[in-house]
């Protein structure tokens, strides 16, 4: 019992990280249609952007969030500039395998430029907390809290400000939302400065989690889609709950199955929603 | 670089060349010619290429093997278990498209890996199964002549496939569904067709390759090589063009080559890792064709439809 407490506590902290990674991506393949394989190596980018503000201004690691998510918030809207807006029109495959190609170019920027190596925010061990038999890090705490609290600003963005609203009424439905006068090409670019922001966030929650390591993004990116997509396509809230619902489910699973066969759970979860329920737990867009 | 050396060089890359060429045909059969977006290449390559292993080497210690094989037994092997894993995969991905079909595939190419990674009494984990064998104790040369019998003889099954009646109904699902149903044909039992047959020639792709390298473990699976390249390859060529997805290989193998030479000129120390640099490189040149030439090099044409050339 006492285990799987245990077990469900590094599940929510896991399921909070992919859920602030699932929010963007949910949005963008809402608004624009196609899987964005480059959002785990978003998460990776933040992550660095992050140690860069940590390690040359001695900040702490919260303080240079704001930083990491602004940076690649900037980028990720930069690529969709320079990139994605050229091929939207063509097909959906080209620009889903476009997004692949820049998922490679971030991912071998990052070891070029930090290194491949294992890196970290902090040396040294923080000692846990113990409660009775359960063990929990401070830093994690501060995770559960900076992840809930990026998640109740993308709602208040999402329900009180015009362009959350206009945001959903173009993942809700395309065409009416177009005739209704909402400016499709500003909406794609909050769409993509919001993704990028969260994915960057995840990116340095996990960060401060586990490590720094330039495929750490990559390895969640399976995971994310599958919180996506169990939460229904183009539904942020359906994506949080999809995102906690896979990280305790991964961690769960470590009763009856060998450890390593953790993102095989995530996978296999998702290969079944798509099966058996493609709409997602909440109705999706597609 | 002395000639003895280049040659040898040579010789290595076009195996290379043609061994991702079969797979390169095996994607277009699935993408090319049936529109179905598998980006599991990478489980397929492994199925083919750790059966092979299993089935041709020596008595191994700790793993399954021992069977000592032939060469061609092993590579039919490969492609005899591949039918039931390819046949279960596209059943279960039936009703599931473009996006959705990419992101279960490359689900299910992760879970393969995970398991060849972890199943350490079939596959010896992360070490991998060495010591596979070339047959007749041929060399790369004539090895690569083995390969090249290969691409011919898959060239020409996927040719004739694609210039039949079979192959202009799986145009006719990519192109447009619905009417395609309404002329009665049965287009699940099709793309599954496609989609087995696709992931056969895969899995053949994947023994030759556990054979000319001599060595496989999950490391050679991962996404990049299993399964980014023979994408860059076809979209490179054109895709639904059998000659232009061997073209693809062979340039995006050149390109590839290529970028070691320039990485070699720049100084590490600008740019880090080598390998790193290369793979920059290759998703530049990647997102160079998608935004400047969709099509591929060689764009698909038509086949002749039946009579058509006796009326001309």
């Amino acid at each position: 019992m006492i285990e799987v407490i245990q077990l469900l506590i590094n599940g929510i902290l896991l399921g909070s990280i992919l859920a602030l990674g699932a929010v963007g991506a949910t949005m963008i393949f809402g608004v624009l249609r196609f899987a964005h394989f480059a959002h785990g190596d978003f998460m990776a980018v933040g992550a660095y952007f992050a140690l860069t503000v940590v390690t040359v201004f001695n900040l702490p690691v919260l303080a240079a969030l704001p930083v990491a998510m602004a940076g690649t918030a900037a980028l990720a809207v930069a690529i969709d500039q320079v990139v994605y807006k050229r091929i939207r029109r063509v097909q959906p495959v080209i620009l889903l395998i476009s997004s692949f190609a820049t998922a490679l170019v971030l991912r071998s920027a990052i070891q070029m430029i930090w290194g491949s190596s294992n890196q970290v925010y902090e040396t040294g061990i923080q000692l846990p907390w113990r409660i009775g038999p359960l063990t929990l890090k401070p830093d994690h705490l501060l995770i559960f809290a900076a992840a809930a609290g990026l998640v109740l600003m993308v709602h208040l963005f999402l329900t009180r400000t015009r362009m959350g609203k206009a945001m959903r009424a173009m993942s809700d439905n395309m065409d009416l939302a177009l005739i209704t006068g909402i400016p499709a090409d500003r909406v794609i670019m909050w769409t993509w400065a919001i993704g990028g922001a969260l994915a960057a966030a995840a990116g340095v929650l996990l960060g401060m989690d586990t490590r720094l390591h330039p495929v750490m993004g990559w390895t969640l990116l399976l995971p994310i889609f599958a919180a996506t997509i169990l939460g229904g396509i183009g539904r942020p809230y359906g994506a949080i709950l999809g995102g906690l619902v896979i990280g305790c489910a991964m961690e769960l699973s470590t009763l009856i199955i060998p450890g390593s066969y953790k993102p095989a759970v995530a996978f296999a979860i998702m290969v079944l929603t798509l099966i058996f329920r493609p709409q997602g737990i909440i109705k999706g867009a597609v | 670089m002395e000639l003895a050396g280049l040659g040898a060089y040579l010789l290595f890359f076009l195996n290379l060349v043609g061994i991702y060429a079969i797979m390169a045909l095996g994607l277009n059969m699935q993408w090319g010619m049936t529109g179905q977006f598998n980006i599991g290449i990478a489980g397929f390559f492994a199925v083919g290429a750790y059966t092979t292993a299993i089935l041709t080497t020596g008595p191994a210690d700790g793993w399954l093997g021992g069977f000592d094989l032939p060469f061609l037994l092993g590579l039919a092997g490969s492609i005899i278990v591949c039918v039931p894993v390819a046949w279960v995969v596209g059943r279960i991905t039936a009703n599931l498209r473009t996006d959705y079909l990419a992101i279960a595939t490359i689900g299910i190419a992760e879970i393969i890996r995970l398991f060849f990674l972890n199943e350490g009494w079939l596959s010896n984990g992360t070490r991998g199964i060495p010591g596979i064998q070339k047959p007749l104790d041929l060399g790369n040369g004539g090895y690569l002549l083995i390969v090249l019998a290969f691409v011919a003889i898959t060239y020409l099954l996927v040719e004739v496939a694609r210039r039949s009646p079979w192959g202009r109904v799986l145009r006719a699902i990519r192109d447009n569904e619905p009417a395609t149903a309404a002329a009665g044909k049965d287009i699940a039992r099709f793309r599954l067709e496609a989609f087995v047959v696709g992931s056969c020639i895969m899995a053949l792709g994947g023994g030759l390759y556990a054979h000319f390298v001599g060595f496989v473990s999950p490391e050679a699976f991962r996404p990049l090589y299993g399964t980014f390249l023979v994408w860059v390859m076809l979209i490179a060529g054109g895709s639904g063009n059998n000659l232009g997805a061997m073209l693809g290989a062979l340039v995006v193998w050149i390109i590839w080559s290529s970028t070691e030479v320039l990485a070699d000129l720049v100084p590490t120390a600008l740019i880090g890792s080598e390998s790193a640099f290369r793979v920059f490189l290759i998703g530049v040149l990647l997102q160079v064709i998608l935004v400047s030439r969709p099509q591929g090099l060689l764009p698909e044409r038509r086949p002749p439809m039946p009579g058509e050339r006796r009326r001309s």
